[in-house]
This record gives C-alpha cells, structure tokens and sequence, in this order.
C-alpha cells in the first residue's frame, strides 16, 4: 500500500511468539503452536472466559442473562452481538450485581440471590443464566448452591455458568456455556424420542442469517428443531434432545456440545457450512445425503441450481472487478477462516495472511492444506505482527472484528467485519452476494484514492 | 417490543439493570492513553483489556493500544507477579514505549497484588518508566479509573525543581473527547497563558490518516511536561469527579494550589474557565474568543423561542452533566430527570453532584428528579412516570427514546452508533454553539415529522 518501503516495523519478534506463525511452504514445519495461553504483554486480540460464554448463551431471548460481579463485564457485553430475534427482546436488556466493595469482603450470595427474586418477580422469566466473572471465581461464592435455591424457590431453571475470566481462554468460556445448555436441555425423563427434525449448532442469527438457512432447509424437507443459539429460547431449546441429527456451523464453540449430545442422546453431527456458494451447496447436499432421501436429494439439487443459478452472475460481476486482490483474514475461529479461504477464491481474491484466535490444531491443518504457497499462517496475532504480514504480502483488504477495523483503515486498506458488528447476512447464497458486495464497496470505495495521495 | 421496562417504580436492591456508567480499568486506560509514547498494561484476564480496546474503538473509531497481564488460574493462585515482570519486560523488548501505565482490575486487586513492590522488582530499561493506578472495578466508576490513573501520573512524575512557581497553569481535561481537549488547548492557547495539559488524548485517538499505522500516535502529554507541571503557579481541575484528585495531589506533593472548576460545557462554565485564566495570568480576554462568544449568545437569541419550556432528561458522566444542566437551563429549557450511574461521594451515596444540580434547579425556580448512583432502567422508569420532549446523553439513550417516541441527542461516552462527535467539541463557545444546533435540529425535525400537512411549515 502506500509507504510501504520501510513501512515493516518490529521485525524481531518475540522469540515466543516464532512458534505460533509460520509461512506455507518456506518452512518444514506444518504445525503451529495454538491453543495456548497468551503471553503477558502482548497486545493480544484475544477475550476470556466469560467473553466465550456469553457470545454463546447471549442469543437465548427469553433468558435473564445475569451477569454476577462488577459493573464491567456487564456493560461491555450489552446488546453488542447482533443476534435478532422473532420473539423476546429480554436478552437485549443488561443484568448485573454491580458488585461493590462490601460485596467482595462479605461476600455476595445474598446480593446475587436477592437480584435473581426481584428480576423473575419483574420479568417473569422461566430461564435465568448467571455468569461468574473474575472476582466471584476468587471470593469464592458457591454460586451453584444459589442457582439451586433460586430455582427451587421459583420453580425455574436458574443455571450458573462458571466463566471466570482466568481460568482459560474465549474456548473454555464455549465450553463453560456449552455446559450450561446441556443442564438446560436435560430431559427430567431420560432421552426423548428422536424426530425428523435437526438441530443447527453455532448460527446466532446474527443479521437474521440463521433465519436464512433454516429457509433453505425447510425447501428441502428438514424443519429445524432448534438453532443453538441464534433465536432460540427456552422452551424450544428444551426440545433439544429430540432431533435426529445436529448439523455444526460454528465448530469452535459448538463441538463440544454435539459431542457431548452424541454419547448422552445418539444424535450423530455433521460439520456443515454455509459460507460461499461452494460451501452452502456442499452442505446441502451433506444434510440430504444424511437422511438418504431421493426425494430431499432431487429437492436440494432444485434448490442449488436456482439459487445459484440466480446468484451466481452478480457474484461474477464483482469478481471481474475484484480479480487480482489480496485479502489477509484474522477471525476468532478455525472453521470461518476455512471457509473464507474459499469464499475469496470465489470472487477472485487470493488470500495471503490467515489467522484466528482460537483456531485448533486440526483447523490449522486444514488452513496449511488449503492455503496458497507463500500465506503467512498465525494464531493469536498482535496488531504489529497483522500490520508487518498484510504489508509485506501487499494485502488489500483485511477481515476481522472490532479492534481490527480501525487498524486497516489507518494502513490504508480496506475491511470487512465478518464478526458481530456485521450489519448484513454473510450466510448462504443470498450471503455470498453480500459479502461480495460488502467487500466490492470497500475495496473499490473512492475514499482510497484521497488517502492514497498524501 | 424493546421496552421491556415497567412503569410502576419498584424499590430495587439487588444489581443495576442497564448501566449508566462502566468499570474504573477503561477509564484509566483512557486516561493513560493522553501520555505521549505511553502502552496502557491491563493488570487482569484477557478480558478486560479486549472489552476495553472494543469499546474505545467503537467509541473514538481509532486503534486503541494496550497489554494485559493474560492472568491464567495459576497467577490467580499465587499472585500475578511473575505475570506482570514477564509483561513489563516483553512490552518494552516488543513496542519500546517511554512509559508502560499499569492499571489494576477487580482480579489483580481482589487477590492484593501489590503493584510498586512488583514494579520495583520489575526490569525496567534505562531512561523508561512504570507507573502504576489502583482501579478496582467494584468502586465507583470509569470516571474514577480516569481520576485515579491521572492522579498516578502526579504521583510518579510530578516534581517541584524550581524555587519560584513558573509563569504557566496545569490543566486537567477530565473524561472528554480528544475534539475536546485540542479546543481547551486552543482557547488556553488564544488567552496567552501557558499551560501544561494533562493527559491530552488529542492527536492520539483522533490522529490523521497517514497510511501508516503508528503504535504511539505524535500526540499525548510529554512525560517532561507532567514532570514540569510540579513547578506550575496553578492548577485547573476541570470537572469535581475526574480531575479534581489529581490536582489535590499536586498541591500535596508540590505545592501547587488547585482550583476545580466545571468542565467548560456551555456558556457560564467556559465564562469561569476563561475568567479564571485572565484573573491569574493575562489581562484580557483576546477579541476573538469574546467574538465567537457574542456568535453563541447570538444564536441563543436568535433560536431560544424553540427551547423555552421543553422538559429534558439527561444522564450519563457527572462532570458533563453539571456543565449540560447549567447550559440547557440558560437555553429556557427545564431539566426533569437528571441522572449519572457515577457514585456522588467517594465510594458511594449522592455526594456534591446531586447538591449541585438541585441548587441550579432551585436557582431557576424549577423542580426535577436528580441522582447519582443510578441506572438507566430508573431513568426510563422517570421518563414513563413524568414525559420529556428531548433525552439528551450516551448511546445507550437509544432504546428509550425509541420506546418512547423522544427526539435524541448523542452526548457523552460511549457513543457507539455515530462517528465523528469524537472530534467535534462540545465544551467551550463553539462547543456550546454545537450543541445549540444538535439540540435545536433534533426538536425541529420531531416538530416536521410530526407536524400535520397543513401545520407543516417552511419557515421555522
């Protein structure tokens, strides 16, 4: 981009950090260090415990979201997601016990106790999810034990999600969450009958994007059970337990749950993806051979060659435009960095930096795999490392979240939000066109040429 | 369907819903943020540091910079500091900052790590700097992170060298925006005085596009000027709650009298800023600044017909609203509800805020509804109960303003839904004269929207 000569700063990275890059095919190594800690004094990208928590459970509507502890956690975490609802608006609301310093000396489950009587006595909420942040992981409240109460005395579910910021990373906080919906879910009288219908995991409608698909599915003959958790709510989650398969979008968070629903209630899971014409189809066509039904099978080829048919030209137009464009990626998990690998080839865009915060070493796998020779491949980056790679390999645009953005926008580039702040479906094929679109407005946006002239 | 607030008041105990204030650690962050060549260290789990770089960055729409101690179980067993020598070390090794400005969390304070003893035995590069704020997040608020991180700053740099007090006045911001700071800057500069301003985030959260991307920004307080500050005749505290502390330590440390005044919102508190300037330093008052000040009362004049009477809501920081109240008052408008999520005293209770207020009120012959230490959830509660035409303060205004059909005015941290107000000032006279015109646009477009065809007029 512009001063790009010089432009490379920091070229002595932390010798520790070496372990966790790599560049494809400069370096025998194809295994990179992820899943670790990260290391103090890095300006990491990461969150924590209970950021992983609540991204999952956030999107359950009709919940009383309760998040125990100082006023922080809970204000940061406010109707940040984007995750839209055909029902309740509850979950848009912020719960906190806004704990003081009396609270941490004495400790706070009666502060905690008397906060969950007064919200279900206003809201008449069936369902109420409390978080322990850092400081209640450290007085040690026994937060089980007033769940307990509370739900007894309300004749409720109140669950606690143990999310203490510092027992992990964002992955334990999926895991924590994942923990928390499978108490949810638990049918009082063992495993239920199974349906024809499926369970979508880690779609949390963000845009009205699980709507989307659930339309797909249902042109095809599957009905959803439940979506986890994009506009889910109680009673529908509860039902959980009687789908027939649990098809996977978000894998890093979502794993551990299907898993988990596998040895408890036989439901088999498939990975799926509905990222990219090339992924949505592909997915399609995994869920119809699943059932192994000629006639879903016939439906899902209809479906394809419409919407494809009907998409696919407008994505042809963005790609002339974007042809020969480099983008570099750093999103959360493994499986979208995947998928947008693919969904870039599709319009023209080679991807040349790729990296995630939570990735796994399988994902990473796949990445190395898929990627182009010369792709820098890194986990959990610091914006000086995001800015040397995307300068050094000239990248036009990047893909991030939040803290990213204005890091882009500074180095000239364009960007994408592909995390909560996305304000359009980047899912299935009306998704692929938006993204197209999305990435066609910024990197060919006139207000490039002005910031190029200085 | 958004409002899911019930009308009925309700006596609550347990917990806030809908938070009108946010945690001491981003303050604090923000603060450090207006020393040149400086890296904010988040003592704490990864979190914090995340949740507070995001919410800046959808705040100001600029990277935000800052490390965390990346506390894991082990370091909330036995302390975290191994973790914050390794952290010091690395951040000097990787960004080479002049100063690393530690701040504490809930965690690191809950499990008493003791901050000085961990940075004395720290390994600190020749010619850099460590200095350190305690921010628990469970007192008080982020605009007590902003005092006590600015109050640091005094602590660990302030000297007093010179026998004789120089010829120049300290000034502290308070929690504003960077647009903010650089206008204080410029009517100080206008007066003829000079000043030592601190911290400054000017230059650094609304820094020009380049092309570059710069870990630390040209702009910021210099660490020779804040050590300077220690010599100063005077010092200005712009605002009780954010800057006052700091200033109080100056006159404790080096014998530098302090004077608070109100964040210079609107005409009579940019009146006493400037007054106090040329009482202690200059003369007079430069035709220009008493030019752009005729402009404001000018449009005041010339527009106060739209404002008289209409009854307004306001909440959010303490030390803008004191300066907002005074101002819509001086517009004709009645200010109903009044409301900050900031404890009023030190750690909690009503404090100097919610007197201070309620005397303008009084002075005006009108009543209203005025606390500190509250939520938003009780705002809207007051606004179902007693109806206002305009709900002036941060993004978080929105859903009662949508629920209940009232024009709105952005104002205040954080907003995260509009760009650009980071830039824009809102105290002085153009900043008051700014908020004259979003004040006044917002209750003429309701008046538009909701006028009938034939109330609809061209001329307003």
């Amino acid at each position: 981009m512009i001063k790009m000569a010089g432009a490379v700063k920091n070229e002595n990275l932390i010798l520790e950090r070496e372990s966790s890059i790599l560049i494809k095919g400069r370096q025998r190594k194809s295994r990179l260090k992820c899943d670790t800690d990260s290391i103090a004094g890095c300006v990491s990208q990461r969150a924590c415990v209970y950021c992983g928590a609540r991204v999952v459970l956030n999107p359950v509507t009709d919940a009383i979201h309760l998040v125990h502890g100082p006023i922080g956690c809970a204000s940061y975490t406010w109707d940040i997601r984007g995750s839209l609802s055909s029902g309740s608006e509850l979950y848009r609301n912020s719960f906190s016990t806004d704990l003081k310093e009396n609270d941490i000396i004495f400790g706070s489950e009666k502060k905690l106790a008397g906060a969950i009587d007064e919200l279900v006595q206003k809201y008449r909420a069936e369902l109420v999810f409390v978080y322990a942040t850092c400081v209640v992981g450290v007085i040690g409240d026994d937060l089980e034990a007033v769940c307990k109460a509370a739900s007894k005395k309300h004749g409720i579910k109140v669950i606690p999600v143990q999310s203490s910021g510092f027992i992990g990373n964002k992955s334990a906080g999926y895991r924590a969450a994942c923990d928390a919906l499978l108490r949810l879910i638990e049918p009082p009288g063992g495993a239920k009958r199974h349906t024809k219908k499926i369970n979508y995991l880690g779609d949390f409608n963000l845009a009205g994007e699980a709507w989307i698909i659930t339309g797909y599915l249902r042109q095809i003959g599957v009905e959803i059970n439940v979506v986890f958790t994009g506009d889910s709510n109680y009673h529908n989650l509860q039902k959980a337990p009687e789908a027939s398969l649990n098809i996977i979008q978000c894998a890093g968070s979502m794993s551990y749950l299907a898993r988990r629903m596998e040895e408890l209630y036989g439901i088999p899971s498939l990975q799926v993806s509905f990222l990219g014409l090339e992924d949505t189809s592909a997915s399609l066509r995994n869920i119809a051979a699943f059932f192994n039904d000629a006639r879903m099978m016939n439906l899902a080829e209809e479906l394809i060659e419409r919407e494809t048919g009907a998409f696919r030209p407008q994505i042809e137009r963005y790609r002339e435009k974007l042809e020969g464009k480099k983008a570099a990626v750093y999103v959360g998990g493994g499986f979208k960095a995947i998928s947008l690998i693919k969904q870039f080839r599709e319009i023209g865009i080679d991807v040349v930096m790729v990296g995630t915060q939570t990735g796994r070493e399988e994902e990473y796998r796949i990445l190395h795999d898929l990627a182009d020779d010369g792709t820098v491949i890194l986990d959990d980056a610091n914006p000086s490392e995001l800015e040397r790679f995307m300068i050094e390999k000239g990248a036009h645009l990047l893909v991030g979240g939040v803290k990213e953005r204005p890091l882009a926008y500074k180095l000239g580039m364009a960007f994408i939000d592909h995390n909560h702040d996305r304000k359009h479906p980047l899912s299935g094929y009306v998704g692929a066109v938006n993204f197209a679109r999305e990435v066609y407005s910024t990197v060919c946006s006139p207000v490039w040429k002005y910031a190029r002239e200085i | 369907m958004l409002d899911c607030t019930p009308k009925e008041l309700i006596k609550r105990t347990g917990g806030g819903i809908n938070p009108a204030k946010t945690c001491q650690p981003i303050g604090a962050m923000y603060a450090a943020l207006g020393i040149h060549n400086c890296m904010p260290h988040s003592h704490g789990s990864q979190g914090c540091c995340a949740y507070h770089r995001s919410h800046l960055t959808r705040h100001f729409r600029e990277p935000v910079m800052a490390t965390t101690s990346s506390f894991t179980e082990g370091a909330s067993v036995f302390g975290g500091g191994g973790n914050l020598k390794t952290a010091i070390k690395n951040v000097f090794a990787i960004y080479n900052p002049d100063v690393i400005a530690v701040h504490t969390t809930c965690l690191s304070e809950t499990i008493g790590d003791d901050i000085p003893t961990i940075i004395k035995g720290a390994e600190i590069p020749e010619g850099k700097l460590v200095i350190h704020a305690n921010t628990p997040s469970y007192q008080g608020s982020h605009i007590t992170g902003f005092s006590n991180m600015v109050k640091g700053m005094v602590a660990y740099l302030a000297e007093a060298t010179t026998d004789e007090k120089k010829e120049q006045v300290n000034i502290i911001p308070g929690f504003v925006n960077p647009g903010d700071m650089r206008e204080i800057k410029r009517l100080a500069g206008k007066m003829g005085v000079r000043f030592i301003m601190f911290p400054d985030t000017s230059g650094v959260l609304d820094s020009p596009m380049t092309g570059k991307f710069e870990m630390f920004p040209a702009g910021g307080a210099k660490v020779e000027d804040i050590r300077d500050s220690g010599n100063s005749k005077l010092t200005i505290a712009l605002g009780y709650y954010a800057s006052s502390d700091a200033a109080h330590l100056l006159e404790r440390n080096c014998r530098v009298p302090a004077l608070t005044l109100k964040t210079p919102v609107g005409i009579k508190a940019t009146d006493d800023f400037l007054m106090t300037l040329r009482g202690k330093f200059v003369r007079e008052i430069p035709y220009e600044l008493e030019e752009e000040r005729g402009q404001l009362v000018d449009v005041m004049t010339d527009n106060h017909h739209h404002f008289y009477g209409k009854k307004v809501a306001i909440f959010g920081d303490p030390d803008i609203l004191t300066g907002l109240t005074e101002f819509v008052l001086s517009l004709g408008m009645h200010p109903l509800h009044v409301l900050t999520g900031t404890p009023g005293g030190i750690l909690t209770g009503s404090g100097i805020f919610e007197k201070e207020i309620k005397a303008m009120l009084a002075a005006a012959g009108l009543e209203g509804r005025v606390k500190a230490a509250g939520d938003l959830f009780e705002l809207h509660q007051w606004i179902k109960n007693e109806p206002v035409d305009l709900l002036l303060g941060n993004t978080y205004g929105k859903y009662i303003a949508r629920a209940e059909d009232i024009p709105f005015v952005r104002v205040g941290f954080p907003i995260l839904d509009r760009g650009i107000h980071s830039y824009l000032p809102i105290v002085g006279y153009r900043g008051a004269m700014r908020l004259v015109e979003m004040i006044g646009n917002a209750l003429l477009d309701r008046k538009d929207r909701d006028a009938a065809d034939e109330d609809f007029e061209l001329v307003l």
